[in-house]
């Protein structure tokens, strides 16, 4: 018997969307028990199908047509009242970012009990209790200590375990996860995975997980639904969409998943002279000054960074959130200046050069950055953005923009799009034209920070294909800093493992990947999810 | 331009706002070719209510001048220090703002510190006091005006900068070797301008009520009909002809509240997330 059954749901979008409807006949069900994974990419009607589930959808988003039973009763014809009964006590959510789910001035024990006191379920003493016993349940360390801390004080995992524990607070029927992992590192999300796996196993409870990883989905999911532009385009048992996908856009997203076993042959062109060399960088971030007002915070970002980077080849630089990857690429690039040690670019210390000289320099060294919407001025037209860098180097605006449209040519966009504005672009695009505008100043090195993590899947392959294409015809070297080692695997030569700051392995992508020498790095390589399924495509095939 | 102008339409309240606010301009503009003679001569005996003369439509005040003509004539004093005003603040705050949220810091706190100063005394009486010392006229009250009410735009421009400076677009800038000015002109600055121009809109707002205030007092340019002079001028007998102080109160308020309007409909059209629902 089916605990949710879903019929014929189409869901209008408002007038002037990119298309009509943002889910079209959709139709499933949810059996007790069951992990069903609605896998699809940005914008495929997947987070709106879950939504409305909840009669959560956006203001001019409604649903036109069919209907949702759960329980007996068609929940698109709830009144408001009804639904606020349902909502967390019969189906709950969690959400990907949970900063931005939990109040930030709440405590967290405050903020679990709430969830009590809003569907009126018992006593103050007994809510307590009850919020106590689900942190256990949800492996919050120390739960004494935690239920009287602020969501600021927790790590983005644990957050998410305190989401988790509120969302399971009056035992729902069914929990709807909407990309719950896809802002936390591969070992924390390993870890979330596992309990979600485990609670449904002890409460039988129904499971709704959207993402857009297939390797997450090998992991968890009983059953898949493949969504595509508003439609389910294949469903079936997890083996049978995994293993045999039917349909192409299917297959597409499977192919498109980085794979450890990648190919590392390209190797470094030439040794010789490296053209990065770091020794001992050194970054420390201190808050307060420590003389009237309160202790003074010092906190170890980066610690006694070296490496050499050659020319042609490209250092991965990988680590979980807070491993100060980020900051020893922007110390580099002196975004921020380092505390301590030597950047030799081309064979001159950049690190503590004043700022004239350092203008000159650093036009050898760009960088890609990680958010698609927020590295484009949204007020400024491509053109501009491609040709600023050029003529603030001197370049007659003519030769620049001649540039500009060869530069757009060489990352994939059509000249037209020199005289539109970034949010007229997807993300993808708007990634190719932050590539471009990194090469216009014709660059010795680049450095791409989470250049792909904030695209879909599909889209992440081509930008990687890109950059890789990219590096070999104009033999750049490149460091790239990602969190995802099967992105690494795909592009980098060498990686470099860094933990709390400091560098604890560096060597061949492949020996990094394949056999590592710390136990951190293989901790790092068995939380990636689906590597069972990875080995089953490759047994198969 | 199209959809911004639609959002703005959908907001009743400021196109009314809008619609008299043209209607002051346009009297304003043609004050000099509707009433060509001097606001200040006097026309017929003094106290003559409105509507009881066909050619002099509000009647005359306390000395026999025409009140329609001082109006139409205030209304260009009133515009002219409003909006004059307003760019002289914002040509002082915009750049203490961008500078001291672009540089932080020592250049930071200086530059706050210093604001602070000026927001500490109560403008009006700091306004009182700078008339008080120089002369009244035209471009000392407009100057007195812009010192008294710059400190808002600069804490607005900062807390703007302060979030944009951190944004990657703000770094790829840098990495491309522009420079901070260039920097802050082309890239910050654009973009932090939708608050500014709706504060600019409640600034001349301000600015029109204190040069009424100012002119109340006696601290106006004397030789210049305002509307705050002709309130000010009727106070003493504004039991008797009370219509006198009416008038030009009237005028006042609907233009400023024609701003206000206005203000709040840029607001919607240029922050379309932060839009109210308006059902």
């Amino acid at each position: 018997m089916s605990l949710l059954s879903i019929r014929d749901l189409t869901i209008a979008l408002p007038e002037g969307a990119d298309r009509d409807h943002a889910a079209r006949d959709i139709s499933f069900d949810l059996a007790p028990g069951e992990i069903l994974c609605i896998v699809g990419e940005s914008g495929s009607g997947k987070s709106m199908s879950a939504n409305a589930v909840m009669g959560l959808l956006p203001e001019g988003v409604t649903p036109v047509s069919g209907r949702i039973d759960f329980d007996g009763r068609d929940i698109l014809g709830l009144s408001e009242k009804e639904m606020l009964a349902l909502r967390g006590s019969r189906i709950s959510m969690i959400f990907q970012e949970p900063l931005s789910a939990l109040n930030p001035l709440m405590r967290i024990g405050a903020q679990i009990e709430e969830v009590f006191e809003a569907h009126g379920a018992l006593s103050g003493a007994e809510r307590h209790e009850q919020a106590l016993r689900l942190l256990t349940e949800v492996g919050i360390p120390d739960p004494q200590v935690t239920i009287r801390a602020y969501p600021f004080q927790l790590s983005g995992g644990q957050r998410q375990r305190v989401m988790i524990a509120m969302a399971l607070a009056l035992e729902p029927d069914i929990l709807i996860a909407d990309e719950p992992t896809t802002a936390l590192d591969v070992t924390t999300q390993a870890q979330i995975l596992e309990l979600i796996e485990n609670l449904r196993r002890k409460r039988n409870m129904a499971v709704i997980f959207i993402t857009h990883d297939f390797g997450v989905v090998a992991d968890i999911a009983d059953r898949v639904i493949v969504m595509q532009t508003g439609e389910i385009v294949e469903t079936g048992s997890a083996d049978e969409v995994l293993l045999h996908p039917q349909h192409p856009y299917t297959n597409a997203l499977i192919e498109a998943i980085p794979r450890l076993t990648g190919d590392h042959s390209g190797g470094r062109g030439d040794t010789g002279e490296p053209v990065l060399s770091v020794e001992g960088l050194c970054k420390t971030f201190s808050t307060g000054s420590g003389k009237f007002f309160g202790k003074r915070r010092v906190v170890d970002a980066v610690q006694d960074a070296s490496f050499h980077l050659y020319k042609g080849e490209t250092i991965g630089i990988v680590g979980e959130s807070g491993s100060g990857k980020s900051t020893l690429g922007r110390c580099i690039v002196r975004l921020l200046a380092p505390s301590k040690g030597r950047v030799l670019l081309e064979g001159e210390d950049i690190a503590h050069m004043p700022g004239a000289e350092l203008r000159e320099r650093r036009r050898r060294i760009q960088m890609i950055f990680q958010d698609p919407f927020s590295s484009l001025n949204p007020r400024s037209r491509v053109s501009r953005i491609l040709t600023e860098g050029p003529i603030a180097y001197g370049a007659t605006p003519g030769d620049a923009r001649k540039r500009a449209g060869e530069l757009l040519e060489l990352v994939g966009l059509d000249a037209s799009a020199m005289s539109r504005f970034p949010h007229e672009f997807s993300g993808g695009q708007r990634q190719r034209i932050g590539i471009a505008r990194a090469l216009a100043l014709d660059p010795a090195i680049v450095i791409a920070d989470e250049a792909v993590s904030a695209l879909d899947v599909s889209i992440q392959a081509q930008v990687l294909d890109l950059l890789a294409d990219l590096k070999a015809r104009l033999n750049l070297s490149m460091l790239f800093i990602t969190h995802d080692l099967r992105v690494a695997a795909r592009i980098c030569d060498r990686i470099i493992v860094m933990q709390k700051g400091r560098i604890i392995e560096t060597g061949p992508a492949d020996k990094v990947l394949r056999d590592p020498d710390t136990d951190y790095t293989r901790s790092l390589l068995d939380a990636i999810p689906g590597q069972d399924y990875e080995r089953a495509l490759a047994g198969a095939g | 331009m199209r959809d911004f102008w639609k959002r703005y339409c959908r907001n009743r309240g400021a196109l009314i706002g809008l619609l008299i606010l043209t209607l002051v301009i346009l009297i304003a503009i043609l004050a000099p070719l509707l009433f060509p003679q001097s606001p200040w001569k006097m026309v017929q005996r003094p106290f003559l209510p409105p509507f009881s003369q066909g050619d002099l439509l509000l009647g005359t005040d306390a000395v026999g001048r025409d009140v329609m003509a001082g109006l139409a004539h205030g209304a260009y004093v009133s515009l002219l220090v409003g909006l004059v005003s307003t760019i002289v603040a914002l040509a002082i705050g915009v750049p203490i703002g961008a500078s001291a949220g672009y540089f932080a810091g020592r250049v930071d706190d200086a530059l706050m510190r210093f604001t602070e100063f000026f927001q500490t005394i109560p403008s009006f009486a700091l306004a009182i006091v700078l008339l008080a010392t120089f002369q009244p006229s035209l471009t000392f009250v407009i100057i007195a005006i812009a010192i008294v009410s710059w400190p808002p735009v600069a804490r607005l421009v900062r807390g703007e900068v302060l979030s944009l400076r951190t944004r990657e677009f703000i770094e790829a800038a840098t990495l491309s070797g522009l420079g901070n000015l260039q920097i802050i002109t082309r890239h910050i600055l654009p973009n932090a301008l939708p608050p500014i121009i709706v504060l600019a809109s409640l600034m001349v707002a301000q600015a029109i009520l204190l040069e009424s205030s100012l002119s109340f007092l006696g601290l106006g340019d004397p030789n210049i009909m305002s509307w705050g002079y002709m309130i000010g001028a009727a106070r003493t007998v504004i039991r008797e002809q009370w219509w006198l102080s009416f008038i030009p109160g009237m005028a006042i308020l609907l233009t400023v509240l024609a701003l206000n309007l206005i203000g709040e409909g840029l607001n919607d059209a240029l922050n379309p997330r932060l839009t109210r629902k308006s059902k």
